[in-house]
């Protein structure tokens, strides 16, 4: 790339010698597309760095660096993270939802996705495309439509808060397991199902004692990312909120951010940082030894999912 | 991935399946024992995403109750009355153009931002899946760690950055004029755009691009091609579904964001999901909001409808 840069006369004979050193050797280091990979890098996860190191910070500043302290996590009384009534709700809130998403989401995921891939026909079909659509239709239209419908349509059903918020969730998280288990139902085949029901097995023997098994790899990956999409999930969960005390962290962090933010913002973005690493790395370390002499079985293949 | 042994191993089940139309091998299932395995899921998207829609639709195209401004929706469609969403479309061609220059910002935003996310997110692809060589693991969890990190700590870390007292301004008044980059300035939404989604871009792009065959670069080498004709000719075209989806997949989301241009903008950058999080809060602007996400759907159905295609038609490829 840096021979096209040079373009003055006095610059012709290096321009030439790039030229035919780039021909003699076409796999040398590509200088150029390092440096852009490694600024890429820096620019991608600097700035998270530095909002983690100010949740540490002594002044009220989350801009200005004023000291080390652990005033915004612990210290303060009424402001810090563990001890403001309000964020450890939101905190409690963030993971509750979290976890009844993973509950009802990863089954339901899985069981469509065995179904589907089993069922051949027109419904079945159809059925696939709409899950898929949900898959890419973005959040915002999704959370509008449930808004709506639970505010107008089922308003005597359903009041805004956490019942609400966790179907919402589910609907748009359900997607994420029928992706995942699909593949893996797909490079896994019908073969030891069937080898086991030629050796005796009822069917739902089969699914239960062979299939489950050879897909928990699968379920583990889903469980983890659900989880960890379901904290880092904004935009359904907002619209969905009734009454603050059902805002989770991510909104509470929206609305300080909005109007004066502390540095217990920052330690409240920080715990969901780190819950959603856990579960990521625990779900891939559990992934590795599960799919262990597997094809498939290394980090590229899990961050694909 | 050994993609030789999974197009032989979906062979071998196509085969399978042709045996099993025919009554042959396989075990024998009753016909309803599949499909309910997916009444579930199908039972939940029925009543919470095809329901949702007609909500929208009834809402938009129904009234307001004149004394406490709540939307009155109309559930038949044979009553539907449509002078809302006519009133809501002429904000953005009639007399009244107050919705025309969000609209407009709104492309023009998405487009560049989605055109320095390809570019960026390519070159970086590119890198990780051809060079990276024993930093390769590392380089991939790096690429992929901000998919795990909350949209909004992401821009609010930004956010931090950009205040009049953050390290960017301190570091941008040493050279030039200070500026405040908070106050509605284009440049900061489309950057803060672009850092939000380009993961999604580069991790299609990798994949595309670590799975084709180095042999081929090389008899494009051997048959006299210059490295730039071999990006040209032979890269380039093997990467284009990989372009094409990671274009959709980043501006899908981006047309309805609205908390971005929040974080780091003001209401001189505010785009439809702005209009849309505004009027849906409004008193008396609920069909105004079912108009206005009702646009946003026109919008994104055509990109959606072509990623869904080009999804199965790999799928059917492997």
């Amino acid at each position: 790339m840096s021979e096209i840069v040079a373009t003055d006369r006095t610059a012709a004979v290096p321009r030439a010698r790039i030229r035919q050193s780039f021909f003699r050797d076409p796999w040398r280091k590509p200088y150029f597309l390092q440096g852009i990979t490694i600024g890429y890098l820096l620019w991608s996860l600097l700035p998270v760095l530095i909002a983690v190191i100010f949740s540490f910070n002594a002044g009220r500043s989350r801009s200005t660096w004023q000291g080390f302290s652990l005033r915004w996590w612990t210290g303060d009384e009424f402001d810090s993270l563990f001890r403001d009534p309000d964020l450890r709700r939101a905190m409690f809130q963030t993971f509750r939802l979290a976890l009844s998403t993973v509950v009802l989401a990863v089954p339901l995921g899985t069981a469509f996705a065995i179904g589907i891939d089993r069922w051949h026909g027109r419904p079945a079909r159809s059925a696939n495309f709409l899950m898929l659509l949900s898959f890419v239709l973005p959040e915002m239209i999704l959370g509008v439509s449930l808004f709506l419908m639970f505010t107008q349509l089922l308003n005597n059903v359903f009041n805004l808060g956490t019942n609400v918020q966790i179907l919402g969730l589910v609907t748009f998280q359900m997607s994420y397991p029928l992706v995942i288990v699909r593949a893996r139902l797909l490079s896994i085949g019908p073969e030891y199902e069937e080898a086991a029901m030629d050796l005796g097995a009822k069917p739902s023997q089969s699914i239960r004692r062979v299939l489950l098994p050879l897909l928990s790899p699968a379920i583990l990956a889903s469980i983890a990312v659900v989880f960890a999409d379901s904290v880092d999930d904004f935009v359904i969960v907002r619209f969905l909120s009734g009454a603050a005390s059902s805002e989770p962290l991510s909104v509470k962090i929206y609305s300080a951010a909005r109007a004066s933010p502390t540095p217990a913002v920052n330690a409240a973005a920080t715990v969901m940082l780190f819950a959603t690493m856990l579960v990521i790395v625990v779900g891939y370390l559990l992934y590795r030894r599960y799919s262990k002499g597997q094809q498939g079985a290394d980090v590229g293949s899990f961050a694909q999912l | 991935m050994a993609s030789a042994e999974t197009t032989a191993e979906s062979k071998g089940r196509r085969r399978n399946r042709a045996d099993e139309a025919a009554g042959r091998g396989g075990a024998w299932f009753p016909r309803w024992y599949w499909p309910s395995f997916t009444l579930p899921g199908i039972l939940w998207l029925a009543v919470l995403f095809l329901l949702p829609f007609y909500t929208v639709l009834s809402v938009a195209f129904g009234y307001v109750e004149p004394l406490f401004r709540t939307p009155l929706p109309v559930y038949q469609p044979w009553y539907w009355s449509f002078a809302t969403f006519d009133t809501t479309l002429q904000k953005f061609y009639a007399n009244d153009t107050i919705y025309l220059q969000p609209l407009i910002r709104t492309f023009v935003f998405v487009s560049f931002a989605s055109v320095i996310c390809l570019v960026l997110g390519y070159a970086v692809a590119y890198y990780a899946a051809r060079y990276a060589g024993k930093y390769r693991v590392l380089i991939l969890v790096l690429l992929v760690s901000p998919f795990w990190i909350s949209y909004l700590m992401r821009i609010y870390a930004w956010q931090s950055l950009l205040t009049p007292d953050g390290y960017i301004s301190d570091i941008w008044s040493i050279f030039a004029e200070p500026v405040n980059w908070l106050a509605g300035k284009p440049v900061t939404v489309i950057l803060g755009l672009v850092y939000g989604y380009i993961p999604f871009m580069i991790l299609p792009l990798f994949g595309s691009l670590d799975r084709i065959n180095q042999n081929l670069l090389e008899a494009g080498r051997d048959l006299g091609a210059s490295p730039a004709q071999t990006f040209r000719r032979v890269t380039l075209p093997l990467s284009k579904p990989a372009i094409l989806a990671g274009m959709v997949i980043v501006s899908l989301p981006m047309f309805g964001d609205y908390y971005t241009n929040d974080l780091l903008g003001s209401t001189q950058t505010s785009m439809l999901g702005n209009l849309i999080s505004l009027t849906v809060f409004g008193a008396g602007q609920g069909p105004e909001a079912g108009s206005l996400t009702i646009v946003l759907m026109v919008i994104v159905v055509v990109p959606m409808l072509y990623y869904l295609r080009e999804t199965k038609r790999a799928a059917e490829r492997a």
